[in-house]
């Protein structure tokens, strides 16, 4: 059983290529992570310009690209886009694809964020002469970001798990070293040490996000 | 009332859809003067307030305040609202910054004073209020009272021209009330020009210069204030007179 699921000698040949892929993996979420949070904010501050032009646009942008599975729109951008002249290579198709999905999930966080805030904190802040983008970012931002906090990083959370999906168009992060080492040693243990990883990797946000949930849970009663 | 007004507000129309809460108003104020606008609710007088600094729209109508056109689309608003202090009913202090931080958010950032500069004129704006012990606590270590004399150090720190009450008091527990009154007594006395919308009669009659009666959208009458409380003319600002003064 051992030898079949945690054999150390496999472990010893096959970590190289594993640690590759957990670096991969890492570098993946320090790009697609940003992005989406760039993305997400960009989308929820046009959606705070109330006019009907902006809004129902964003709202259609934001609704379609959480209804498509993100895995649909990442092979469809790998194999689509080379019969459009653009050869874009796995990596950056990933980036593209999460720079939708995750921000049109971010942008709905941002947004439930900004709107718990009240109408009162943006009169107060332009009455005092503050330009709506300011008002937006010294006043409603801070606290919209402190009162959604516990959704973007659980969000974060599932971006992270969601770059194994880069494997299935050949981006080496590490669920897919893990299965090239597999299919190298004819053995299971390498997909068991990734999946140790991912573990060992998101615990420590899942604790965070558990004691931040029991935070805000408390600061509302 | 000879010199310019300080607020020259005429015909002020605000629709909100169907319904129309103001329908043409004339308000004009003199530098220094304290005016206090009372109504029942619905009648219009915190958006009236509101239209004068253009946090609402007014439909149609004109408004110069200190020699600026308010409604012309060429005004800097932001500018403009510089010089027009407001303070509202629920404080909206923000609750992430320190009082001092309230107080000097304006400054830095709208009137481009450096944190230095801006932290003495916040601190000085404090002092005012008699909440310069106070400057580092947050909003939620404060009380109401102590809150809305932050909020009005928020205003009085970039040195407006009019200072607008929507209300001071009305969220405030009753023992709290008085600590606000004191610093809009003690404004009043150093000269600021204020509009203020308020139930709070005894303060009217002997801080204010006019008490104007607002109802259903129009201004009804206007006098000073122990015409307007001894002696009403209109049916219904004696009903709402007295109504009030029951309680």
């Amino acid at each position: 059983m051992i030898q079949t699921f945690f054999n150390i000698e496999i472990i010893a040949a096959a970590w190289p290529i594993v640690l590759s892929g957990l670096l991969n993996t890492i570098l993946l979420s320090l790009i697609v992570v940003p992005l989406g949070l760039f993305g997400g904010l960009l989308l929820a501050l046009g959606a705070s310009i109330r006019h009907p032009l902006v809004r129902w646009p964003l709202m259609a942008w934001v609704d379609f690209f959480r209804a498509f599975p993100p895995l649909v729109l990442l092979i469809l951008l790998f194999a689509g886009l080379p019969f459009a002249g653009l050869e874009l290579g796995g990596f950056a198709c990933v980036a593209i694809a999460f720079f939708l999905n995750t921000g049109a999930y971010y942008g709905e966080i941002f947004r439930a964020g900004i709107d718990s805030v009240p109408a009162g904190q943006v009169e107060a802040g332009r009455s005092t002469g503050l330009s709506r983008l300011q008002a937006m970012t010294y006043i409603v931002l801070p606290q919209a970001v402190r009162n959604v906090l516990p959704d973007l990083l659980s969000n974060t959370l599932e971006v992270v798990k969601l770059t194994s999906l880069g494997s299935v168009v050949a981006v080496p992060e590490l669920l897919y070293q893990a299965r090239q080492a597999q299919s190298l040693t004819y053995n299971p243990t390498p997909i068991v040490v990734a999946a140790i990883i991912y573990f060992l990797m998101l615990w420590p946000l899942v604790r965070l996000l558990s004691r931040l949930e029991n935070r805000a849970l408390a600061g509302r009663r | 009332m000879t010199q310019q007004p300080i607020v020259d507000a005429r015909a002020i129309h605000k629709h909100f859809g169907a319904l129309h809460v103001l329908k043409g108003v004339d308000l004009k104020v003199a530098e220094r003067e304290l005016v206090f606008v009372i109504g029942p609710s619905g009648s219009g007088k915190s958006t009236l307030l509101r239209c004068l600094n253009r946090l609402e729209e007014p439909s149609s109508g004109s408004i110069v305040v200190d020699g600026i056109d308010m409604l012309d689309a060429r005004t800097d608003i932001n500018h403009a609202r510089q010089r027009i202090g407001m303070v509202f009913q629920s404080f909206n202090l923000y609750p992430h910054m320190t009082a001092l931080g309230n107080v000097t958010l304006a400054l830095r950032k709208v009137a481009g004073k450096s944190r230095v500069e801006a932290d003495r004129l916040g601190q000085a704006a404090l002092e005012r209020v008699g909440l310069a012990d106070r400057a580092g606590h947050t909003p939620g270590q404060l009380s109401g009272g102590q809150q809305q004399r932050v909020a009005i150090a928020r205003s009085i720190a970039l040195e407006p021209r009019v200072m607008l009450f929507d209300e001071p008091t009305s969220a405030l527990d009753p023992e709290l009330v008085g600590s606000v009154l004191e610093v809009m007594r003690s404004l009043r006395e150093s000269g600021m020009t204020m509009i203020v919308v308020s139930h709070e009669m005894g303060f009217a009659r002997n801080a204010a210069d006019r008490v104007v009666f607002m109802d259903d959208g129009l201004i009804v009458e206007q006098g000073p204030p122990a015409a307007i409380f001894e002696n009403p003319t209109h049916e219904r600002t004696r009903a709402f007179i007295g109504q009030i003064q029951r309680h």
